[in-house]
């Protein structure tokens, strides 16, 4: 009997056998793969499994506790949601990275120590960096370097972190650091708010994820994030400096959705809003508060999973993506646009769906501990949350002015795809209690009381009424919007002139005067060498070498049959003659 | 039934009756509001009623203005080949 087994391994084997095989046997293979690991997930005790040492540090794969066990729930689960979604693509290239990915992201969800953690950070960047380059266009391509790098750079901090934490511990294992501020602490942060994306450096995300594949970015706006709030959760509870990050966060989200107008980026900024939320709840570090952190990000997984693959249907199905573009699918597409509400009420926290017994866990988490200022702040963020995904994406998509676009309903795993993660953001709203009970900490906490509802349902229902009143405002423009990403795509044009004017021509004036000065001097003293010590002695020598070498190929070139069968014999007779030798010097020295 | 459903609510023809209907359910909402025990008020805006209201009206206008203001006044706006120089 096994008692644990890491739900990696099913992705990473997986991985490895999906480029073998094609059609049903690919399905099936990708389909399995996830139903095995929501299996053992659920067949899981908490302990710690799989330790092993390696060059003096203890690796630990299987640190399994409550916290552990309701992410590696939530990533098995959208694993799955996501290959049914993915089925019917051909690019087995993208199936294998979606699959290092999973894995990746449950392997830091397991992860005991700090050197395993890393390895499968890095391990999901460069996969999910390839669902990036795989829709194979300029923008995407161009998208996917940027991606990688600024990734790369996380990396380095969290490892830099690492090691310092690591000298000044002597100890690897994942837990909560001590906040003494000092460089481990805060490289170790800049790595891990950097997959968070908490602004200023969170451009990679609204940078790439609208540049991946229909079924790769949906991939990507549920495990890089959420992997980080993980982390922040189990590494940095209480830090206060993560509190105000969130609120600004959840806010900045909100107000660059406004000026967006391509699709899938608009619900990029409303995952950083969100992932503010989560970012905050952190910072507060209460029971309630780090509760309402976990369980957001269980449900915001989901629904925007769901969100991202209502975007992806339309762009897949219309090959658009702006919303200048878009508009009036509502008759050719009416299941897609039911589903899409679905996660746009439960991001929007409506009653009875999933974000309402979430995202209000967070909110009340600051109020009880005395923060109105974030309270309120992050309930305004809601209201700006329903008024982009639940208000202005659908109508700008499917209803306003009609298009003329000739589309139709998506493939049928692309809807049962959407129909499952619709199914339980309703199931999470109506039922939360079995969510609840996976938490790392008793819940205290009944969201549904009167006030409550109709407070969170005033909130909602009259932020409609401002959208339907300011309408003509909201019009979306045909634009981009310049974010923090300004400085590294602005600013390497500037470095890119700097290397080719000053740079390069302080090179050049350097090479000219030591071509003046310098090489006729160093030139004719080699004449001289050369025709001394060149000629005589060294080419003497190289040649009575290499008459050797080929009078020696000539003789071995005879025996090079290119038989295998030779091949073999002589790699035994050299095998038996070495081991021959060993034992016999081994006799000798008895 | 979802797609009649979907059918009616895009229909430029029923655009009245759904105004009239979100204005229904926009004064239960709203009154509704009144009629709550609020045992769980920490802070003395949860205590008024209508707050939800007033706070997601006002939440909303704000985030459009600002937001807009923003995009147009400090060049975050810009044209689609701003980066393709």
């Amino acid at each position: 009997m096994i008692d644990w087994f890491h739900p990696s391994l099913f992705f990473i084997v997986g991985a490895f056998i999906i480029p073998l095989v094609r059609g049903r046997a690919q399905q099936a293979v990708m389909m399995i793969a996830p139903v095995l690991a929501v299996y053992t997930v659920y067949s899981m005790t908490p302990g710690t499994y799989w330790t092993y040492s390696f060059l003096g540090v203890q690796l630990t794969f299987g640190a399994v506790d409550k916290l552990s066990i309701v992410f590696g729930w939530v990533f098995t689960i959208m694993s799955f949601i996501g290959v049914v979604y993915a089925l019917h693509v051909k690019d087995s290239g993208q199936h294998t990275a979606a699959f290092f990915y999973v894995g990746g992201s449950i392997g830091v969800t397991f992860a005991g120590d700090y050197f395993t953690l890393f390895v499968f950070w890095e391990l999901m960047a460069f996969a999910s960096a390839y669902l990036v380059f795989a829709r194979r266009e300029k923008a995407a391509i161009e998208a996917g370097y940027r991606y990688i790098l600024v990734h790369i750079f996380g990396g380095v901090c969290l490892l830099g972190g690492i090691i310092l934490h690591y000298l000044q511990m002597k100890s690897v294992v994942v837990g909560p650091l001590p906040k003494d501020g000092s460089l481990a602490f805060y490289l170790m942060l800049v790595g891990v708010i950097v997959n968070a994306a908490v602004p200023p450096l969170h451009a990679w995300l609204t940078d790439a994820y609208p540049e991946g594949t229909v079924t790769g970015s949906v991939f990507m706006s549920a495990f890089t994030t959420k992997t980080a709030v993980y982390v922040l959760v189990r590494v940095f509870p209480g830090t206060e400096l993560l509190v105000w990050m969130g609120t600004i966060m959840a806010l900045y989200g909100v107000v660059y959705a406004v000026l967006e107008n391509d699709a899938r980026r608009l619900l990029a900024y409303h995952i950083i809003s969100q992932v503010g939320y989560m970012v905050a709840g952190v910072g507060i570090g209460t029971d309630m508060s780090l509760n309402g952190s976990v369980s957001h990000a269980f449900a915001h997984i989901l629904y925007k999973g769901l969100l991202f693959m209502g975007a992806g249907a339309v762009l897949e199905m219309t090959g658009r993506r702006k919303l200048t573009e878009l508009g009036g699918l509502y008759r050719t597409m009416p299941i897609t646009l039911v589903l899409y509400m679905i996660g746009g009420f439960a991001i929007s926290a409506f009653p009875l769906f999933s974000g309402f017994v979430t995202k209000s866990m967070v909110v009340s988490g600051a109020a009880h501990d005395h923060r109105p200022a974030v309270a309120l702040l992050l309930t305004m963020a809601s209201a700006g949350t329903f008024l982009h995904t639940g208000l202005k994406l659908p109508y700008y998509m499917f209803f306003g002015k009609d298009s003329g676009l000739e589309a139709k309903e998506p493939p049928l795993n692309m809807l049962i795809a959407m129909g499952i993660a619709a199914f339980l953001c309703i199931g999470i709203g109506c039922v939360p209690g079995p969510l609840y009970a996976l938490l790392p900490y008793p819940v205290h906490f009944d969201p549904y009381t009167g006030d409550h509802v109709t407070s969170a349902l005033g909130i909602l229902l009259f932020t409609g009424l401002g959208f339907f009143m300011l309408l003509k405002k909201l019009d979306p423009e045909p634009t981009i919007s310049v974010d923090t990403d300004w400085v590294y795509r602005k600013g390497s044009k500037a470095f890119m002139w700097f290397a080719s004017k000053p740079v390069q021509t302080t090179d050049s004036y350097v090479g000219d005067l030591y071509n003046t000065f310098f090489s006729r001097f160093t030139l004719a003293l080699c004449n001289f060498l050369a025709k001394v010590f060149d000629i005589r002695g060294i080419d003497g020598t190289v040649n009575g070498v290499a008459d050797f070498f080929i009078s020696l190929a000539g003789a071995l070139r005879v025996s090079a049959t290119g038989l295998v069968r030779n091949y073999a014999v002589t790699m035994l007779f050299g095998g038996v003659v070495i081991i021959g030798y060993y034992l016999l010097s081994y006799l000798m020295r008895q | 039934m979802i797609k009649r459903l979907v059918l009616y609510v895009g229909n430029p023809a029923n655009a009245k009756q759904l105004k009239k209907l979100s204005y229904i359910a926009l004064v239960i909402v709203f009154l509704s509001d009144f009629l709550v025990h609020r045992e769980h008020a920490l802070y003395i805006w949860d205590k008024i009623p209508g707050w939800g209201a007033l706070y997601g009206f006002v939440s909303c206008v704000l985030i459009i203005l600002v937001s807009k203001f923003i995009g147009h006044q400090c060049g975050i706006m810009q044209d689609e080949d701003y980066y393709n120089d």
